[in-house]
Parts: structure tokens; C-alpha cells; sequence
């Protein structure tokens, strides 16, 4: 089918078939490979993108379901070439090691502040609860979106 | 075996449209939380998906008379923003407990009912409120109890070709405390252990009625009616509730499997119990 839809801002057409995952459009058709696949279950957060603002799975995501509308992925937010202040906090805090699952935390953590731009330690980690991340802690993560919370405000 | 290919996808505009998708042999996609990964495993054979997640029947949340009716396809997240749902704290509860923010926005009450899992957070609320299920096919509609409604692990009276497209919740009584809790082994996205919902109605620190509703511990969801009864007119402290632990320990029948033992979730069960004073 052809497929028309909004990708980090810019209108796209793309022919796919209506039961290709959006993960795997998004890197293989597209090319934009920011999005990772972790568990492909929806079980570990990586593949967390924006569908019309709201956080969604891109592995449980068939690509029908986001015709006409509009896709938000890591790549998005820093199009103008500079970084988001979200990707510089977690530089900050280290809360980017391996840097596998950072991409949907980060998306996770834009929806957050999308939603509450002032949220607290334990909003923030409630909010990022279905990201795994197996090498910061977690700490870190969370200092990174109460320091680009503040960054944003 | 993962299946690497594309599934076949239909995206009907109408629910008529859907309905002959459905009677022909369709699978109903709505969310596709559970379904999606069912297609991966492989374990999924309908011929195609029909993605029914945008048909506007199957959307909204609408108060009635009597209380609220709830669209199969409405998203956990839908249902928690809406000012209707907050005469219904115990659905509420249950819902903030599912998945995580991005399962929410995605996974719908319909796809919860449907998938019939003894597990199921979003099932809990509607066996305490008694909720009933409004089914639709190209021959009608009918409508049952919930608990008419699952009939198993994964098992539903669902007929070939019928599909759930709203949920009813009668209106509580006024002043039910609500209460809600799941333990398993981690706190987001985790597949109950054992959980509890429950509704009281209490004067004084006296039960005057207690809905209990049990997950995780049964082949599906259930109310343990008999120690329901028994709870009536003992006041609502931990020390009275210890009485009637081991009768809620008794009153479930669990299974042993990967996340915990059947005599763990038994325990867990008639503690479970303790915490409604504590609430």
C-alpha cells in the first residue's frame, strides 16, 4: 500500500505492505536507524517513538496504524542540527553509556514533559519504568530529565 | 520460530465493513499489544488482521443513566483521562498498573477482554463493578456479565465473528473505598504474580460490603463470593482480615509456572487480604 504519513516534521510517502512493523520501516525502509530494537515484545522501551504526541512501541506497531499521522522519532529532535536539551542532559549525566536503550528513553522521557514539565524523581522514574537499561542505574537517567526539565522551562 | 514477514493487515472505515472482515475469519486488531507478539511468535494463525483501533463505534467513553460505557477500542490511557471514569476509582487504579505510559496509549480495554488472560490488570475493576459486555456481528448484538463473558485462560464466549464492542460499568454506590495492588517482580510491565481489587463499603471501620476480585491465581479472574460474605460486619483492621486469610488462600485455585509457585501465589493471595485495612 502506499503509505503517506508525517515523519519528524516532513511529510512522507512510502509504499510498504500494511503489516510491516514501524520499527522495521522506520530502519530499513527509511533509513533512520536512531529507533533500536531491543526485546521486540514490547517488554524493554527501545523501539519507544511519538505517534501523534503519545509514547508508543514501534515493534507492536503495524504500519497501517500510522497512516496519516505523525511520527516522532530521536532523530526529530535534534533536525536543526543541534542536540535537544534532553540528549544534552543525558551526555551530562552519563545517563548515556552503551547507548542502546537511550534513544526511547529519551523519546519516553519527551513525553513526560510533553505531558508534566515539571515532574518529580518519582514521576520521572514512573514514568520511564518499561525502559530497561542495563548499564547506568537508572540514577542517571533520572538526573537527566530533571536537569533538562529545568533546561526547558 | 519468529515469522519475519509482514502480516496481512485490513483496515476497514466502518464497522459493517469490519464485521464481514471478522465473520470471514479476520482476527480483531485494536492495540495489538499482545496480538503483535503472538504474529512474531508465530503462535498466531487467523488468515489476516483487521485493525478495528480507529472505528469510531468501537471509540469513546459515554456516561449513561446507570453509569458508563466504555468503547472496546478506547486506549487504557483514553479511559484514565476521561472525567467520566472518576466515579470509578478502583478501574482507575487498576489501569494505572498496566504496562507502562507507551502500553497504555496503545492497549485497549476490548483487546484485554478479548485476550481473556487470567493476568489481565484492566479485567479486575470489571469484575467488581459487574460490568457487562455488549458484542456485535453482522447477525446482532448480544450482551453478557463479565464473568459469563471469560471462560479460561485465553478463552471467551466470543463466537466466530462477533466482536467486543462495548464495555458497560454500572455506577458504585456511594462511598466505596477503592483499593488495588499487584505484586510481581518488577514494578512496570510485569505479568501478575497474584493481585488484589477490591471495592468495601464500610461505617465506622465496620464492612457493610466487600467486593473482593483476585488475578493471577485461577484460570481466570475471581470473586471469592463466600469470603465476600464473611467479611460482612467485621471491622476493617488487620486483625479481623487475619481470620479470613487462609479462607482467601483456599478460595484460589493457581498454577505453577516461570514467574512463581501455586502455594507462593496462594500465601501472596490471603496476604493480599491484610493490606485492605492498611489502604
Amino acid at each position: 500500500m502506499t503509505l503517506r504519513f508525517r515523519l519528524n516534521g516532513r511529510a512522507v510517502t512510502v509504499e510498504a505492505p500494511p503489516g510491516r512493523r514501524l520499527l522495521d520501516l522506520l530502519r530499513e525502509d527509511l533509513g533512520l536507524t536512531g529507533t533500536k530494537e531491543g526485546c521486540g515484545e514490547g517488554e524493554c522501551g527501545a523501539c519507544t517513538v511519538l505517534v501523534d504526541g503519545k509514547p508508543r512501541l514501534a515493534c507492536l506497531t503495524a504500519a497501517i496504524q500510522v497512516e496519516g499521522k505523525d511520527v516522532l522519532t530521536i532523530e526529530g529532535l535534534a533536525s536543526s542540527g543541534r542536540l535537544h536539551p534532553l540528549q544534552e542532559a543525558f551526555i551530562g549525566t552519563a545517563g548515556v553509556q552503551c547507548g542502546f536503550c537511550t534513544p526511547g528513553l529519551i523519546m519516553a522521557a519527551y513525553a513526560l514533559l510533553q505531558e508534566n514539565p515539571r515532574p518529580t524523581r518519582d514521576e520521572i522514574r514512573e514514568y520511564l519504568a518499561g525502559n530497561l537499561c542495563r548499564c547506568t542505574g537508572y540514577a542517571q537517567v533520572a538526573e537527566a530529565v530533571e536537569l533538562a526539565a529545568e533546561r526547558l522551562r | 520460530m519468529r515469522r519475519t514477514g509482514t502480516v496481512e493487515i485490513v483496515h476497514p472505515r466502518y464497522l459493517g465493513e469490519a464485521l464481514c472482515l471478522v465473520a470471514d475469519g479476520g482476527r480483531p486488531l485494536a492495540g495489538g499489544t499482545d496480538l503483535f507478539v503472538r504474529v512474531r511468535r508465530g503462535t498466531e494463525t487467523a488468515p489476516c488482521l483487521v485493525f478495528v483501533g480507529e472505528l469510531e463505534e468501537l471509540r469513546g467513553v459515554r456516561e449513561t443513566e446507570t453509569g458508563i460505557e466504555i468503547g472496546a477500542a478506547e486506549t487504557h490511557a483514553e479511559i484514565l483521562a476521561h472525567p467520566a471514569t472518576e466515579r470509578f476509582a478502583v478501574l482507575r487504579l487498576a489501569l494505572r498498573a498496566i504496562g507502562s505510559p507507551a502500553i497504555r496509549a496503545m492497549g485497549t480495554l476490548g483487546g484485554n477482554l478479548a485476550n481473556a488472560s487470567p493476568a489481565g490488570d484492566g479485567l479486575i475493576p470489571l469484575y467488581l463493578h459487574e460490568a457487562r459486555v455488549r458484542l456485535v456481528s453482522i447477525h446482532g448484538t448480544r450482551e453478557l456479565a463479565v464473568e459469563e463473558f471469560i471462560l479460561g485462560p485465553g478463552k471467551t464466549a466470543l463466537r466466530q465473528g462477533e466482536l467486543v464492542r462495548s464495555i458497560t460499568v454500572p455506577f458504585p454506590r456511594d462511598g466505596a473505598q477503592a483499593y488495588f495492588r499487584k505484586v510481581g517482580r518488577r514494578q512496570a510491565l510485569i505479568i501478575a504474580v497474584a493481585s488484589l481489587g477490591a471495592l468495601v463499603w464500610a461505617d465506622d471501620g465496620v464492612i457493610r460490603e466487600a467486593r473482593l476480585a483476585l488475578g493471577s491465581v485461577a484460570p481466570t479472574v475471581v470473586r471469592p463470593r463466600e469470603v465476600e460474605g464473611m467479611l460482612v460486619n467485621r471491622p476493617l483492621t488487620v486483625k479481623a482480615l487475619t481470620e479470613f486469610r487462609d479462607a482467601l488462600s483456599s478460595a484460589v485455585r493457581p498454577i505453577s509456572d516461570l514467574r512463581a509457585s501455586a502455594d507462593y501465589r496462594r500465601q501472596v493471595a490471603g496476604n493480599l487480604l491484610l493490606d485492605l485495612a492498611s489502604g
